[in-house]
C-alpha cells in the first residue's frame, strides 16, 4: 500500500483545518479546528515512520499529543476566562485592542 | 483491492466526512462530535500502519481526555448556535481561495516528490521499540513532559479561577 495515500488524506484534512480555522466564529471551534490540523500531522508522521521503518517518528506523535493536551488545558481555562468577561464566545466581538 | 485498502477507504472516507460536518455544523457540541468522528478513524489509520500503541494512546488521550474536555467547557459555558456576521461572509472569500491553493500545493509536491515510498508488510510488534526508545534514547524530553503539563495544570488553575475582591 503506497504511503501516498495516507499523505494525501493527511494533507486534506489538514487543509479542511486550515478552512475551518478561517470559517469558524466560535472560538471552541476555532480551536478544535487547531486539534484537526495537529491529528492530520501526526497522520503524516506515523505513515513516514511506516515507510522509513524507524520509531522516532511515532516518539514526535507521542509528544506532539502531549503537547496538545496541555495546550487544551490551558487554552479552555483562557476560552472560559473570555467567556466570563466578555459573556460571548464570539471571536468578532473579541476586539478589545482594535479600539 | 486487497482488505487493507478496503478498511482504508472506509477510514478515511468517515475521517474526511467528519471533517466536512466540523465545518458544516453551527453547533459546536456537533463540530465536537465530528471531530471525535475524525479521530477515531485516525486511530484506525494508525493500526493500518502498524503502530497500535499510538491507537491506543490516540482514543485514550485524544478521543477521551482532550474531546471531553471540549465537551465539557461546551457544556459549561451553555455555547449556542454559531451567529453570521458580515465578516464571515468575508472569511469566505478568504478562506475557499487560501484552502485550495494550500490543498493544491501539498498535492503537486506529493505527486512530484515521495510516491517511491510504499508501505512495508512486515509489522513487528512496535511497542517494545518504542518503550526502549522513549526510556532510553528520548527520556530527558519525556521527563520534561511531565513537567510541562504539571506548568500547564497550574496554569489552567490559575486562569480559571474566580477571582475574589
Amino acid at each position: 500500500m503506497p504511503i501516498s495515500y495516507f499523505l494525501v488524506l493527511s494533507a486534506v484534512l489538514f487543509g479542511l483545518g486550515v478552512v475551518a480555522f478561517v470559517f469558524k466564529r466560535n472560538i471552541i471551534t476555532i480551536f478544535m479546528s487547531i486539534e484537526l490540523m495537529l491529528n492530520a500531522v501526526n497522520l503524516a508522521f506515523v505513515a513516514f515512520a511506516r515507510a522509513h521503518n524507524q520509531l522516532e517518528g511515532q516518539i514526535f506523535v507521542f509528544f506532539v499529543i502531549v503537547v496538545a493536551a496541555a495546550e487544551a488545558a490551558v487554552g479552555l481555562a483562557i476560552v472560559i476566562l473570555i467567556a466570563r468577561h466578555r459573556g460571548t464566545l464570539n471571536v468578532e466581538r473579541v476586539d478589545t485592542l482594535k479600539h | 483491492m486487497s482488505a487493507e485498502m478496503a478498511v482504508f477507504l472506509v477510514l478515511a472516507a468517515v475521517a474526511v466526512a467528519g471533517a466536512v460536518s466540523l465545518i458544516l455544523q453551527r453547533h459546536p457540541i456537533h463540530s465536537a462530535l465530528s471531530l471525535i468522528a475524525v479521530m477515531v478513524s485516525i486511530a484506525g489509520m494508525y493500526l493500518l500502519l502498524g503502530a497500535p500503541f499510538m491507537a491506543a494512546v490516540q482514543i485514550i488521550v485524544y478521543a477521551g481526555a482532550v474531546m471531553v474536555l471540549f465537551v465539557f467547557v461546551i457544556m459549561l459555558l451553555n455555547a449556542g448556535q454559531e451567529e453570521r456576521t458580515n465578516l464571515s461572509r468575508m472569511a469566505h472569500y478568504i478562506g475557499v481561495p487560501l484552502g485550495v491553493v494550500f490543498l493544491a500545493e501539498v498535492a503537486l509536491w506529493i505527486a512530484r516528490g515521495s510516491t517511491q515510498f510504499t508501505v512495508q508488510p512486515s509489522a513487528a510488534s512496535s511497542t517494545r521499540g518504542l518503550a526502549e526508545l522513549l526510556f532510553k534514547d528520548y527520556v530527558f524530553p519525556f521527563e520534561l513532559t511531565s513537567f510541562l503539563i504539571l506548568i500547564a495544570i497550574l496554569g489552567a488553575i490559575v486562569l480559571a479561577r474566580r477571582e475574589e475582591s
